[in-house]
């Protein structure tokens, strides 16, 4: 073994050097540079550099924006051709499958701070929703979107028996409705929003401020609207993967980690509807 | 315990050119590195930071930081100790031990070629970058973050228009993102990629630590998230969560401490790992208690989850459930008992030999049992009722995190830089260090406690003048330790360039974990064919 002039003898995937990580920190920085500014628009600002910046608050919000996009794009563009060359050993592929399980868990974890303040004042305020509060019918609009979060579920479970049968047909009409039942749950979500943001005020009472209760209504299902985007991404992507011929019958890990994903999103809106569209805590 | 394999690494021991391995590295060696560079940095901003406070307080009334008037500025006192608390937490510590160190010697002590996720783990170090930027950005633009590392509200959701507090939150939420990735790559690493044989009641202690520092980090980390995007909305946006019209500032506090306290967990963690390997190695026996230790951790882990309202008597939580609360911390002690009493029993009878590293490793067992001591006493509602928020407090933690964390930094950076660099350190040079800053840090904190005793409150400005001889000599003891450290910089320095060149186990019979099986330092991909562990071997 002393003198052999061997590569690895393993079934690891050892990387190139990559500018992704880089380019995508340096990205993510100028895109929450430019949230600060936003956040923070200042009309009064004093000439001078800062002025300057806020002024490009709009540019340099859009360019770090473009720039994370980019790097996704690229990163995970390079990722799909590695796998194409075979460098996802079982191994790996078991690997992938532990980092996208922690990352779903890290996920969960993210609503339960949402979730825990939903309940505290659940359990602290007289009433909640409070008193008077114009809140949404949950057997209205709210049920037919779990309706839809549902029956999506059953369409991607369908995608995945089909891939595993190498059905390729079966498996791009399947996964084509779960992202169309997608991309209709959010569409709803707005329709919803916009009636939100006209029973609220747009969200803000006459001092500027937005109440308790529809801060809380706001962040946890405004959370889980965009785990539903990118969710649906992440299926699409896949979609154009399967017509591209890029999903097998043995190897299309790709798939089930945007299916474990959209299960994950689907089980979150349940929670919400079952605490927050049709809880009601009264100790009145 | 295992054989070396990899002495014809040299032949295929290609390395990138300089942009590419050290800005699109893929290579654990190479991100531990960089890890290790950016905290020495950020740890001199830090350290520089606690001097000026000390300065401050070396004498009654304000002298230093004052207005251009000469009035006392009460806020960039706070700037000062907020930017201290993050950037030694977060950019310190954290990357220190979990990025540097558990980068470095996980994928080697458990015979991994790399981590799981090489490109992932680069962008956990690079999104400290930007995420330091933003912190130190926080203290100078729109007049500085002056909440403390807590940030609790109302106060840091007190002045919308300023834009400090945004970025020290964005800071955290980069920082947040950097761990998370981190414990997903450790994780997998850890499950899936251990060498042949390498059972998990076969794994060194140090990858044990990391495992269960990694689990709490991907489960409370993104708990901070949530707290912290709602604070920012809160600030930025006009909801109110946490506001005091309508919203609860408690209920922040609960979310925070739900991770803070696995947080304290997540850094002393690996320093239990490094001080049991440099233990075991100078006293030439296997940890004693191995599985006791190693249980002993995911059982810390655990109940680190179920006690984060210790930090938090003082809000008027119900009798009942600060009777919990005081239980459940009292029950911390059990497991962090058998650790000390494990690296005691370890020594006994062992061949000592008082290295520096052992010196750090001793050093740190005493004192984080001193911080540990006062930390059974904070954990009672009625003691710490009295002494909340004040130098008590100070003084107890830093006796577990200054004088633990940091101590097994040391100590961890002592054992390895030989097998990192090739080069060892000289050994009177690395006595002086330690001693230097043993007493260094003695003399800040230990006055401490009798200036929290005597009720001088923290995160404050000034004091009484009947306090004025315990807070001058802790300020000598902040010069001296900041002259340490300037002197372990020189050590760093000297070793780097000229130290003595040093073999694969420079440190004899005792070093028994894979990394002693590579050479010094390993070349760039170890373990092109895996090693095989003996099932019959020890610990």
């Amino acid at each position: 073994m002393a003198d052999a002039h061997h590569g690895p003898n393993h079934d690891y995937h050892l990387l190139e050097p990559s500018i992704w990580p880089l380019v995508t920190s340096i990205a993510v920085g100028i895109l929450l540079f430019g949230a600060v500014l936003t956040f923070h628009n200042n009309p009064n600002q004093p000439e001078g550099l800062m002025a300057t910046l806020m002024g490009a608050r709009w540019f340099i919000l859009g360019l770090g924006g473009a720039g994370v996009i980019a790097s996704v794009f690229g990163w995970w563009s390079d990722v799909i051709k590695e796998s194409r060359q075979g460098d996802h050993k079982p191994v790996v592929q078991l690997g992938l499958r532990y980092g996208m399980l922690f990352f779903i868990a890290s996920e969960v974890m993210f609503f339960f701070a949402f979730f825990w303040a939903y309940f505290n004042f659940g359990v602290t305020e007289e009433a909640w929703p409070p008193q008077g509060t114009d809140s949404f019918n949950p057997i209205d609009m709210p049920l037919y979107n779990t309706v839809i979060l549902l029956l999506s579920g059953v369409t991607v479970t369908w995608a995945h028996e089909a891939i595993r049968h190498g059905d390729r047909r079966d498996f791009l009409v399947s996964l084509g409705l779960t992202v169309v039942l997608g991309i209709l749950f959010t569409c709803m979500q707005a329709v919803e929003y916009f009636e939100a943001f006209a029973v609220y005020g747009y969200g803000y009472n006459a001092e500027g401020v937005v109440e308790t209760y529809p801060s809380t209504f706001l962040i946890a299902t405004g959370f889980h609207g965009f785990h539903v985007i990118i969710g649906t991404t992440f299926l699409a992507v896949c979609w154009f993967r399967g017509l591209a011929n890029n999903m097998t019958k043995e190897k299309h890990f790709g798939f089930e980690a945007a299916a474990w994903y959209w299960h994950f999103v689907d089980v979150v809106w349940l929670f919400l509807y079952v605490s927050i569209y049709w809880g009601i805590f009264d100790r009145g | 315990m295992a054989y070396a394999a990899d002495h014809a690494a040299d032949h295929h021991d290609h390395k990138p050119n300089p942009f590419w391995r050290w800005f699109g590295s893929t290579n654990h060696k190479d991100i531990g590195t960089l890890y290790l560079v950016f905290s020495v940095i950020t740890g001199l901003i830090g350290a520089a930071l606690s001097v000026v406070m000390r300065m401050e307080l070396s004498e009654p009334g304000v002298e230093f930081l004052v207005r251009a008037d000469g009035e006392p500025n009460g806020h960039f006192w706070n700037t000062i100790i907020t930017a201290h608390g993050v950037i030694m937490i977060f950019f310190v510590v954290m990357p220190a031990l979990i990025g540097g160190f558990g980068n470095w010697f996980v994928p080697l002590m458990i015979g991994a070629p790399d981590m799981a996720f090489p490109r992932m783990n680069n962008i956990s170090f690079w999104l400290l970058v930007p995420a330091v930027i933003f912190g130190i950005l926080s203290a100078v633009v729109g007049g500085g973050a002056g909440t403390g590392w807590t940030f609790y509200p109302p106060l840091s959701v007190t002045q919308p228009e300023s834009m400090s507090v945004s970025f020290a939150i964005f800071a955290l939420h980069m920082a947040g993102a950097s761990s998370i990735m981190g414990a997903i790559n450790f994780i997998t690493t850890i499950l899936n990629m251990r060498a042949p044989g390498m059972t998990l009641h076969r794994m060194p202690l140090f990858a044990w630590a990391m495992l269960v520092t990694a689990f709490l980090l991907l489960l409370a980390v993104p708990v901070l998230g949530g707290a912290i995007t709602m604070l920012l909305a809160d600030n930025a946006l006009g909801t109110c969560f946490f506001c005091a019209e309508g919203g609860d500032p408690v209920l922040f506090q609960h979310l925070f401490w739900f991770f803070g306290h696995p947080e304290v967990y997540i850094m002393i963690l690996p320093a239990f790992g490094i001080v049991s390997h440099v233990v075991s190695t100078f006293s030439r026996k296997p940890v004693f208690g191995y599985l006791g230790m190693a249980y002993a951790m995911v059982s810390i882990g655990f109940i680190g989850f179920v006690v984060w309202a210790h930090h938090m008597y003082t809000v008027g939580m119900p009798t009942n459930v600060q009777a919990y609360f005081t239980l459940a911390t009292m029950v911390i002690a059990v497991p962090t008992g058998i650790k000390i009493f494990s690296w005691i029993a370890t020594m006994w009878g062992g061949s000592l030999r008082f290295t520096t590293p052992m010196l750090w490793a001793i050093g740190f067992i005493f004192l984080f049992t001193l911080g540990g001591v006062t930390g059974v006493m904070l954990s009672m509602a009625q003691f710490d009722r009295p002494l909340h928020d004040t130098y008590f407090v100070v003084a107890h933690f830093h006796y577990v995190l200054s004088m633990g964390a940091v101590f097994a930094i040391f100590c961890g950076w002592y054992y390895w830089i030989g097998k990192m660099s090739g080069r060892q350190y000289p050994e009177w040079a690395g006595k002086i260090h330690f001693w230097t800053f043993f007493i260094g840090v003695n003399v800040i904190f230990f006055p401490q406690h009798f200036l929290g005793l005597q009720g001088m409150p923290r995160r404050y400005i000034d004091y009484l003048d009947s306090q004025a001889f315990y807070n001058a000599i802790s300020t000598w003891g902040a010069y001296l330790s900041f002259a340490s450290t300037l002197f372990f910089i020189g050590i760093a320095i000297y070793t780097l360039v000229a130290g003595r060149r040093v073999g694969d186990n420079y440190w004899g019979d005792g070093a028994t974990t894979l990394e002693w099986t590579v050479s010094s330092p390993p070349p760039f991909h170890t373990f092109d064919d895996l090693p095989q562990i003996d099932p019959e071997a020890a610990h």
